[in-house]
């Protein structure tokens, strides 16, 4: 009897450890170093480099405030980053912590990030703080990326401080339902604002329903409408342009254009979503963030450019870049997958999985699925068109830029939402903008003229 | 009685220590945080920066407006609630487990699921419309209906919070003893009467705790305001939240934070004052 008992206690035993061992090794959702989770559960082969790689990679781990959502992270892990030679652990931070976490390490002058992800004006503050290694001999080996955005990389220095990784801008996607009610004479392809408005107008008139839609939620880029779009195109500015009278018929075109647009816009973050659902059927946001509705609707919604207003047709591109921070651990992996990032097998992945565009100026691999296309034809109808205004993120606003956008969101929330008169609420706003920039000594970015010294706002 | 000694103060000195770390540390740290601006000058301009802020009056507003409409239909619920309970009718344990399943909700995913009940393709509009009470959807979620987008924020907290309510009166009513809802009886006393004259009265102190408690915490309403109103409503926690994290700027968030608290502390103080435990009640 004891010694069935001592069997059987044996077997248990083996058992569960058995069990602990599969799971471990099964691995769940979250990344964990002990491989990149494009192996199969319970594959025998150690994740080992490529043989064609000469260098023993091992562990990057990149931080980033890009690709952050969990549907993109996950494909971040799942997909684009599935043929690293090395043990690639990507983790996606909120602006807030990604900045703590970047000048944590430093300022502790060891940790874990080998590889930075963000946007220009992160870097611009980063640079600033002398955070990031100079990268300029890794620019000939990461092959054909656009020169401009090259250019831009080097926040106006000598040094390189970021390598361009991919793109996105922000463009609009409408329903079939909504097309017969276009505004007579408009062409799709070069609508006006104005012409916008009169598009929703109709529709109420036709549906008895407001149909427009923009992400004026918590999660929504409400506010780069306002800095890339709506700001240039009316006013050919935007910090210089601040208060301008031509700022006020902005805004009153937007309180104008609100009363056909659906209210519930204040909780949209994603504008696919409702897209979708049909409660809004013209709708303006992040390429990444109306994808989905192009891929599983492709039928029943199409892309099209921004549209213009009288100061042409203002768009603003989106430059994500990579970075490595003087701390890194692994320096050479960090290169290695930077290098990776940037190959076009990588950047066709990126723009087919999560929408963002490359910046390899090498022809893509493979054909594009529905969605993508009429993602990247509306984007280069945009940036080809004749009126287009390229208008660019904030730069140099260091720690100021979330305090920068809420500007504009205070703007919007007490002339469209609130009813006060634009004039006087853009007047009290200027000093909050103003301090923003004398905060940082920010100079001005294109639109704006560039001159030396601290931005004026007008 | 034997002496205790020191054993006693010893024993306690673990929580004490662990109270001190991570709440009266924080909480100090947040204070001092508030009386800096992000400079690192000792002044009261953060909490002028708080105070001069577009959207500081619409969120003390908000926040109040919700604690006050929210705190008299979930104390009705959790009453009901708590009879039907108490009442230890057949099925009465399947009933304590419904009520409270929302417990085990996290916030965000509450406001999550109200989301697809009151959004305008969602489950409500469906049934109304399907019932032939509504002819086309009704926008529950719009910023420009103040008082329906707070409606849809005190059902859905009513819905998620109401439990913890509910369970501390179920163990109120459970310590009164029988002898006096006898009595009551046998005075030919009404339901209605039973409950105004009896069991209110010596629900006193359970009341009160579950007052205070859930006063403090619908001071910190935030995730599901969030979730179904978006940028339509502004409340103090997530004022807090949004300078912390949007704008950067800790001062002006413990700024708020320390708001939140001193509103619980007045509440709380409020409550102690109009609620006092009487002698006879503690049994």
């Amino acid at each position: 009897m004891a010694a069935q008992r001592y069997l059987r206690s044996r077997w248990l035993g083996l058992s569960v450890a058995l069990v602990l061992v599969v799971a471990a090794c099964g691995g769940g959702a979250t990344p964990s170093p002990a491989g990149t989770s494009a192996t199969p559960a319970g594959s025998t082969e150690p994740a080992s480099p490529d043989a064609s790689a000469s260098v023993e990679i091992g562990s990057v781990v990149m931080l980033s405030n890009q690709l952050n959502p969990v549907e993109e992270a996950e494909k971040m892990r799942t997909e684009i980053l599935a043929n690293f030679g090395g043990q690639a652990e990507f983790i996606g931070a909120e602006p807030g912590p990604f900045n703590d976490q970047v000048r944590a390490q430093e300022e502790a002058g060891s940790g874990e990030i080998s590889v930075v992800g963000g946007l220009h004006g992160d870097f611009s503050a980063f640079a600033a703080e002398g955070l990031l290694m100079d990268l300029t001999d890794l620019v000939p080996e990461v092959g054909d990326v656009n020169e401009e955005y090259l250019e831009l990389g080097k926040l106006g220095t000598g040094e390189q401080y970021y390598i361009p990784w991919m793109q996105a801008t922000y463009i609009m996607a409408a329903r079939q339902e909504a097309m017969e009610h276009l505004p007579d004479g408009a062409d799709i392809n070069a609508l006006t604002w104005e012409q916008v408005t009169e598009w929703g107008a109709n529709i109420l008139e036709a549906t008895g329903e407001r149909r427009l839609g923009f992400p004026a939620g918590e999660d929504g880029l409400w506010h780069r409408f306002f800095q890339g779009y709506a700001y240039p195109a009316f006013t050919g500015g935007v910090n210089t342009t601040f208060a301008s009278s031509q700022a006020v018929e902005m805004w009153t075109w937007l309180t104008d254009t609100w009363q056909y647009v659906n209210p519930q816009s204040t909780t949209y973050g994603f504008m696919q979503e409702p897209l979708q659902s049909g409660e809004v059927w013209v709708a303006w946001d992040h390429t990444a963030r109306l994808i989905d509705a192009l891929r599983n609707q492709p039928d029943d919604i199409v892309a099209f450019p921004a549209p213009a207003g009288p100061e042409g047709r203002a768009f603003m591109p989106v430059v994500a870049g990579l970075a490595i921070p003087n701390s890194a651990p692994n320096v050479a992996g960090g290169r290695e997958l930077i290098k990776y990032l940037l190959q076009p097998d990588t950047q066709a992945t990126t723009l087919t999985q999560v929408s963002f565009f490359p910046v390899v100026t090498a022809d893509l691999p493979g054909e594009l699925e529905p969605g993508t296309q009429a993602e990247q034809e509306a984007v280069a109808t945009m940036t080809e068109s004749s009126d287009a205004l390229p208008s660019l993120l904030p730069i140099g606003l260091a720690d100021q830029g979330g305090a920068y956008n809420q500007v504009f969101r205070d703007a919007f929330q007490q002339i469209v939402l609130e009813g006060q008169a634009p004039a006087g609420v853009l007047e009290s706003l200027k000093a909050n903008l103003q301090e923003v920039f004398t905060t940082v000594e920010a100079a001005c970015w294109p639109p704006d003229p560039v001159t030396d010294g601290v931005c004026q706002v007008q | 009685m034997r002496r205790l000694g020191w054993a006693p103060y010893v024993l306690l000195l673990p929580s004490l220590g662990y109270l001190l770390l991570f709440f009266a540390t924080p909480m100090v740290q947040a204070f001092a945080l508030a009386l800096q601006d992000p400079a690192g000058n000792v002044g009261l301009a953060s909490i002028d920066r708080m105070v001069r802020d577009t959207n500081f009056r619409n969120a003390v507003f908000t926040t109040v407006a919700l604690v006050v409409l929210v705190l008299p239909v979930q104390f009705v619920l959790a009453m009901a609630m708590a009879l039907v309970v108490n009442a230890r009718l057949k099925g009465s344990g399947l009933w304590l487990y419904v009520y409270a399943l929302p417990l085990g909700v996290s916030e965000l995913a509450a406001g999550i699921v109200w989301v697809s009940i009151f959004t305008q393709r969602g489950w409500l509009n469906t049934i109304l419309e399907g019932l032939g009470v509504i002819d086309r959807p009704i926008i529950w979620q719009s910023s420009e209906t103040f008082w329906l987008l707070i409606f849809t924020v005190v059902i859905a907290e009513a819905w998620r919070a109401t439990s913890i309510i509910m369970i501390i009166l179920v163990a109120g009513l459970q310590a009164i003893p029988p002898e006096y809802l006898e009595a009551a009886d046998v005075y030919g006393a009404t339901t209605w009467q039973k409950v105004r004259r009896v069991i209110l009265p010596m629900l006193r102190p359970s009341l009160q705790v579950a007052l205070i408690l859930r006063t403090i915490l619908a001071f910190q309403v935030f995730a599901t305001v969030i979730a179904l109103a978006g940028t339509g409503l502004r409340v103090l926690a997530g004022e807090a939240a949004r300078w912390a994290t949007d704008i950067d700027n800790d001062n002006v968030a413990a700024a708020y934070a320390g708001l939140i608290l001193i509103l619980s502390i007045a509440s709380t103080v409020v409550f102690l004052i109009l609620l006092p435990s009487r002698e006879e009640q503690q049994l």
